[in-house]
């Protein structure tokens, strides 16, 4: 669940994280005048919304005195930005700038552990950073059952050839971000830029926070203390009209699940499941060079109905050239039942399944009654021999020969 | 229209307001309902939910109701005598 800067903000705050100085959020243009009369100086405007491209977009603005800092106000609450409506204005002290550093901490997949990095190129997307400028980058893991300490985050900055109080400041912001991190059950905290600003202090300047979704019921008290609704759904962007059909075909049966539709813009339509098995396969088809359409879960023995309703959506987005069925091996889920839903929404749609269903992979309870469909509608499917991967694989080699 | 799965029933059963009943009762997706004057109608619109179960099987004397697959060998599910 990503927060709004603000509420990054709030929670850094509230850790001993400096801020510049005001950072209040004001809902009326009467309100973003009266915190800049408060700041009583050059002040910066931020549109609140979840979403990136805010100074491309008109959403930044900065403003010398109240008068203007309404006028900038009442302009960025109009504006909406990758079809976000702001949450509200975020004004803050606008400070002449020294130096702009990188400090974030999320999870290294590969390590299983969370890295703490940080750059003296703030200010640019970190990936950039990565690429272009490695020599720029320092990078750490640390454990999440070992005591967290201070000379960790000194030892990676300093690795950076920064020394002096500079050293320590941002050692002492780096640690203590990390410790949000594993507070909170985090799975990003990142302050881009950290500014050193001409006198010598640090200011966040802009900050980001993910939580990680499991963690909302034990970090009740700090999001009811940010005002977060533990109810409120957090996500990058609105739903598209396809991933809102997918709730809809989901609601529409009680019988299993076949939701959780996310929208891309590949050819390949996912009909996938088994918990970590559907993301494991989403890899997979990427890793062969695949371009998925979709992300779409099945399972829980979902009716034929419900299968047949989701593969003609995922058959009725523009680009979609084949779909791929594929699961772990499966206990909760009849692969027979799974398979004449498919092939039934194939069919409803207008095309041949031996066509259109690129592979079936579900091997699991009542396979061999799943195969003699599969066979009988002379669809390509493997069994638990062929790996995941494998599989995933030979239904990217079947979007190339058409 | 069913793709994967056809029923019969003997008319002896369909026609026997309390087998119906039975049938009604026994079928964990809805494939049999009671028509107007007792008899057994068919939802067609259900018929591919069919979880090969055999509950309905055993409604009636041996025979009497048939789940037939449409795909494969055509194997057909009844019960023995
Ligand atoms: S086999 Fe089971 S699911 Fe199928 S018709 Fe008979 S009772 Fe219904």
């Amino acid at each position: 669940m990503r927060f709004y800067e603000y509420e990054s903000k709030r929670l850094f705050g509230k850790h001993g994280v400096p801020l510049p100085t005001g950072s209040k959020v004001a809902h009326t243009p009467q309100e973003a005048s009266a915190i800049a009369a408060e700041i009583a100086g050059p002040v910066v405007l931020k549109s609140q919304v979840l979403t990136g491209g805010r100074m491309k977009a008109g959403g930044v603005l900065f403003s010398d005195n109240p008068a203007a800092a309404a006028a900038a106000a009442k302009k960025i609450l109009a504006l909406t930005i990758n079809g976000h409506t702001p949450r509200g204005v975020l004004v803050e002290a606008r400070a002449p700038i020294a130096q702009e550093y990188y400090v974030g901490v999320t999870w290294d997949g590969v390590a299983r552990l969370p890295v703490m990095i940080c750059s003296d190129m703030g200010g640019i997307d970190i990936e950039e950073v990565a690429e272009t400028h490695p020599q720029h980058i320092a990078k750490r893991n640390f454990s999440t059952l070992l005591p967290f300490s201070d000379f960790m985050a000194k030892e990676l900055i300093a690795s950076l050839n920064i020394s002096g109080s500079d050293l320590n400041r941002l050692a002492q912001i780096t640690a203590g971000l990390a410790r949000i991190f594993i507070t909170y059950g985090l799975t990003l905290a990142e302050i881009n830029p950290l500014a050193k600003l001409a006198d010598g202090r640090f200011v966040c300047l802009d900050g980001h926070v993910d939580m990680e979704d499991d963690a909302r019921d034990s970090q009740k008290a700090i999001l009811k203390e940010l005002g977060i609704d533990p109810e409120e759904k957090r996500q990058a962007r609105p739903p598209t009209d396809f991933e809102i059909k997918g709730v809809a075909v989901d609601a529409g049966d009680h019988r299993g699940v076949a939701g959780n539709v996310v929208e891309f813009d590949g050819d390949l339509g996912l009909v996938i499941g088994a918990g970590g098995g559907s993301l494991t396969l989403f890899d997979a088809i990427r890793k062969h060079g695949g371009r998925p359409a979709n992300y779409c879960e099945i399972g829980g023995n979902p009716s034929v109905t419900k299968t047949c309703e989701l593969t003609k959506l995922i058959l009725s987005k523009p680009g979609v050239k084949k779909i791929a069925v594929m699961m772990n091996v499966v206990s909760n889920t009849r692969v027979d039942i799974v398979a004449r839903g498919v092939i039934k929404g194939v069919i409803e749609s207008g095309h041949k399944p031996s066509e259109k269903i690129a592979i079936f992979r579900i091997p699991g309870s009542w396979e061999t009654e799943g195969f003699k469909i599969l066979k009988h509608y002379g669809v390509e499917y493997c069994d638990r021999t062929v790996s995941m991967y494998e599989a995933a694989g030979r239904a990217v080699a079947k979007m190339r020969v058409g | 229209m069913a793709l994967f799965i056809a029923v019969e029933v003997s008319p002896a059963v369909a026609n026997d307001a309390e087998l119906v009943k039975k049938l009604v009762e026994v079928c964990p997706v809805n494939i049999f309902a009671a028509g107007t004057g007792g008899g057994v109608q068919i939802v067609e619109k259900n018929l591919d939910e069919c979880t090969l179960c055999e509950l309905c099987l055993d409604v009636g004397a041996p025979g009497s109701v048939r789940v037939k697959r449409l795909y494969g060998d055509k194997e057909v599910l009844e019960r023995r005598a």
